[in-house]
């Protein structure tokens, strides 16, 4: 009986799974993980001990967040690059509704996730109704968005928040840190918008064809102004958890998070013209990144030719990832 | 001075010129006519050496010439204005003259007081005045016109083709156009006139060559011939059988919608047009004449001046096509691969795209299994061929992407209908399928306009046809009028209609 089953399923049944995960763009992020992975515990032994692996997903949870809110923009085709000083405005400003207007932490997080959205939500409308390009839209605005925490902050970090705070920095549940956990909530949040409603179809839709979408009725500038309030949600969360981490609001932190954020993206198998990627594999791509990082610091190697290596194996994976297609 | 004969031309299994012969003697201006795909761009396209002919002989002053190449034609003395300009918009009209064969100083730059001298020599010669020192896209487009002419003239053209110049020019413009072929014409230049207008055709030409279906019907002298000959040539006689027969008219059905007035452009013409419902209204006219334009407008996917029109009573018109697939409005796009299908993904998506809210589980969550079954169901319907609903669109036959983007629409049920070149690029089986399909739906209730550059479509087909021309309908046929002679006609003499 048992012998049946397994003659009938396991040839078809690791056939089809074979099939499906050879078309998935999971694939090529999946291999390049397990290459680095192996390359990195045998250059170094203390590779992969749960607390280096640990380690490494805290470290990529902020930039991971980001990344999401970056696979929704980038999957309409557009993309985002004021994630980073969107960030900091966030935890700045938050920060000084806690210490400086005197109100409860609780109104200082919410405070975060208002600005973001509402960041979001004017990179959204100058996108979708002001019908300029989302590269150009969002560098501005980055300088905007950063000048403004500057402004505010006068440049110093707002400190003295309730120690509560800093539970979302450094704070664990049952061993494992709060902002890993976050992460990994928000990435199954944003995996059932994408796969499990017709808002992520139209997400996708849009950056496969985004002239067929509007003929055949999909509001097209809705979808894409929604996407960027997503980012700049995303972009408030990392908030919170940085803020937890430095116990005050940073108004320099996050400079170039933006492009690990695309650069995990991009890794984790999504086309940078939209249409076609995962979360899941922005995910793959987030500890991708994290392992490059952790395995080259691991391995003792100066700091500054590890970008010149970073930056090669990103090029290898682009390139890769073209040529499979 | 020029002489084509016997030209052949296949793409794949597609005969598009079979035997035709062109003869264009020096002073001359000689339209080529003929109806959408009769196979004039092609014709000339083989002349220019952009396509090269599979049988056939080019001559030039009686020297038999191959081109492997543009550039060797432009060597042979034969230009070409083409319908969209090769302009480039930032440039000036001096550089677009002497672009990619610039001529230059001793140490390699551009000279430009000789490239610019000799640029006013062209216009001059051709009697305009085009400023020479700003970017063409600042320009009239009567300008870029003959800048573009310029630009051919420049290279010693002796063999002129014209392919549709007057489409986007005022009257006044078309005559200071006309002044300067004659200038030509008296200075030996041979030119091949491409137009639709029949009147200009009578004004400016002296002999016309007719193609129909990428055959050669004939060549007159503008003299010896009327407009209802030369319609006769263009249309000749058709078989017009494998449609599904059409039902007694029922001119008491409901008015679905009610366009009292549409206005594609500020001061441009104006139409007028009723859908009842259960017809096959027919959008006829050449391409260019508006038919497009004005059915997107009707759903808010074009911006048009002035849209005064009811949709079942609903004097308020959707703003985009969101709001018109909620009032019940569905659009089958002229081009499917880049307006119908988002191509790279399977069928399933691309036919629930626009109707998850169908598939609802606790409000959000989509139910994967009915979507599943009601995209079979709907593949069903209109016989999509297919391995199964997760194949991408663009392993399908353009016969079956049609009718993916068809299903989508019945699987949301919207009763109005626009098919914009139904059948453009499919083969004649699926043809009749998508024929009786739409028969079928009108049967059901549906209500469709289709939008067709095939005048046998339109009138085996059609309840009623609305003939277009130069952005507006000009005419409402009905029942025997719906002739090919009587939509030609109209699309090339057919009166405008302006508001004051």
């Amino acid at each position: 009986m048992s012998h049946d089953v397994a003659a009938q399923l396991s040839p078809s049944v690791l056939q089809s799974v074979a099939a499906r995960l050879k078309r998935s763009p999971l694939l090529l992020p999946l291999v390049g993980l397990i290459v680095v992975s192996t390359v990195m515990a045998f250059a170094s032994d203390n590779f992969f001990s749960i607390d280096n692996i640990v380690n490494v997903l805290r470290q990529q949870s902020i930039i991971g967040i980001l990344a999401i809110g970056m696979t929704f923009v980038i999957l309409t085709g557009g993309i985002d690059l004021s994630v980073g000083a969107v960030m900091a405005l966030c935890g700045t400003l938050g920060a000084g509704v806690m210490v400086n207007m005197g109100l409860p932490g609780g109104v200082g997080l919410l405070a975060m996730i208002v600005v973001g959205i509402l960041f979001g939500l004017f990179n959204g409308l100058l996108v979708a109704w002001g019908k300029m390009p989302a590269i150009i839209v969002t560098l501005a605005t980055m300088l905007i968005a950063r000048g403004l925490g500057l402004v505010y902050s006068g440049g110093y970090p707002v400190s003295g928040l309730p120690g509560w705070i800093s539970w979302f920095g450094i704070g664990r549940i049952g061993g494992i840190p709060a902002p890993i956990i976050i992460m990994v909530i928000l990435y199954a949040l944003a995996w059932i918008l994408l796969q499990r409603t017709s808002f992520g179809r139209h997400v996708y839709a849009i950056g496969g064809n985004e002239t067929a979408a509007n003929l055949s009725g999909v509001n097209t500038k809705r979808i894409k102004l929604i996407v960027f309030m997503i980012s700049g949600f995303a972009s408030a969360m990392a908030a919170i958890i940085l803020t937890g981490r430095l116990m005050s609001g940073q108004p320099g932190a996050g400079v170039a998070f933006e492009l690990d954020a695309i650069a995990m993206v991009v890794l984790g198998g999504t086309a940078i013209a939209g249409g076609r990627g995962l979360i899941l594999g922005t995910l793959i791509g987030a500890v991708l990144l994290g392992i490059i990082n952790n395995g080259l610091n691991l391995m003792g190697i100066n700091p500054y030719l590890q970008d010149v290596i970073k930056g090669f194996i990103i090029l290898l994976a682009i390139y890769i990832g073209r040529e499979w297609r | 001075m020029l002489e084509m004969s016997g030209i052949r031309k296949a793409f794949g299994p597609v005969k598009v010129l079979h035997g035709v012969d062109l003869e264009v003697r020096a002073g001359e201006v000689h339209a080529l006519l003929g109806e959408n795909g009769a196979g004039k761009s092609t014709m000339m396209k083989i002349l220019c050496g952009i396509l090269q002919a599979d049988e056939g002989t080019i001559r030039i002053d009686g020297k038999e010439r191959h081109f492997a190449h543009y550039d060797e034609a432009i060597a042979a003395g034969v230009g070409i204005v083409f319908q969209e300009f090769s302009l480039i918009p930032y440039l000036t009209a001096v550089e677009n003259i002497f672009l990619a064969r610039e001529i230059r100083t001793r140490f390699g730059l551009l000279n430009r007081k000789v490239m610019r001298a000799r640029a006013k020599e062209v216009l001059d010669k051709l009697g305009v005045n085009v400023p020479l020192d700003v970017p063409v896209a600042d320009l009239s487009v009567a300008e870029q016109q003959f800048v573009e002419i310029a630009k051919a003239l420049s290279l010693d053209a002796r063999v002129l083709v014209l392919d549709e110049p007057t489409a986007t020019l005022t009257p006044g413009e078309v005559e200071y156009l006309f002044r300067v072929m004659r200038d030509l014409r008296t200075h030996g230049v041979a030119i091949v006139f491409i137009s639709h207008h029949l009147e200009e055709i009578f004004e400016i030409c002296d002999r016309i060559t007719v193609l129909r279906d990428g055959g050669y019907v004939g060549t007159r002298a503008v003299a010896e011939i009327d407009t209802d000959g030369l319609v006769e040539m263009m249309v000749g006689r058709r078989i017009e059988s494998n449609f599904p027969p059409k039902p007694a008219s029922h001119p008491q059905a409901r008015v679905v919608i009610d366009a009292e007035q549409i206005q594609l452009h500020k001061n441009g013409p104006v139409s007028a047009f009723q859908l009842r419902q259960g017809e096959v209204l027919g959008f006829a006219g050449l391409v260019g004449s508006g038919r497009t334009e004005t059915a997107l407008s009707i759903m808010g996917a074009y911006p048009a001046f002035r849209v005064k029109v009811e949709i079942n009573g609903d004097p308020v018109p959707p703003k985009n096509p969101s709001e018109a697939l909620a009032r019940g409005i569905g659009l089958l796009p002229e081009s499917r691969k880049e307006q119908g299908l988002i191509t790279a993904f399977p069928i399933m998506q691309n036919i629930s795209i626009n109707n998850y809210g169908k598939y609802r589980r606790l409000g959000v969550f989509l139910d994967l299994a009915a979507e599943r079954r009601h995209t079979v169901n709907a593949m069903q319907e209109v016989r999509v061929k297919a391995p199964g609903p997760d194949v991408p669109c663009d392993t399908l036959s353009g016969g079956n992407q049609q009718k993916v983007v068809i299903a989508r629409w019945l699987n949301h049920h919207t009763p109005i209908l626009i098919f914009d070149e139904p059948t453009r690029g499919i083969d004649v089986g699926a043809k009749a399928e998508i024929y009786q399909l739409m028969r079928k739906l009108t049967e059901d209730g549906y209500s469709i306009i289709m939008i067709s550059s095939e005048l046998p479509e339109i009138t085996g087909l059609s309840d009623r046809v609305c003939v277009f021309r130069s952005g507006a309908i000009v005419a409402t046929l009905e029942g025997d009028a719906i002739t090919s002679e009587e939509i030609m006609k109209h699309a090339t003499t057919g009166k405008l209609r302006y508001v004051a």
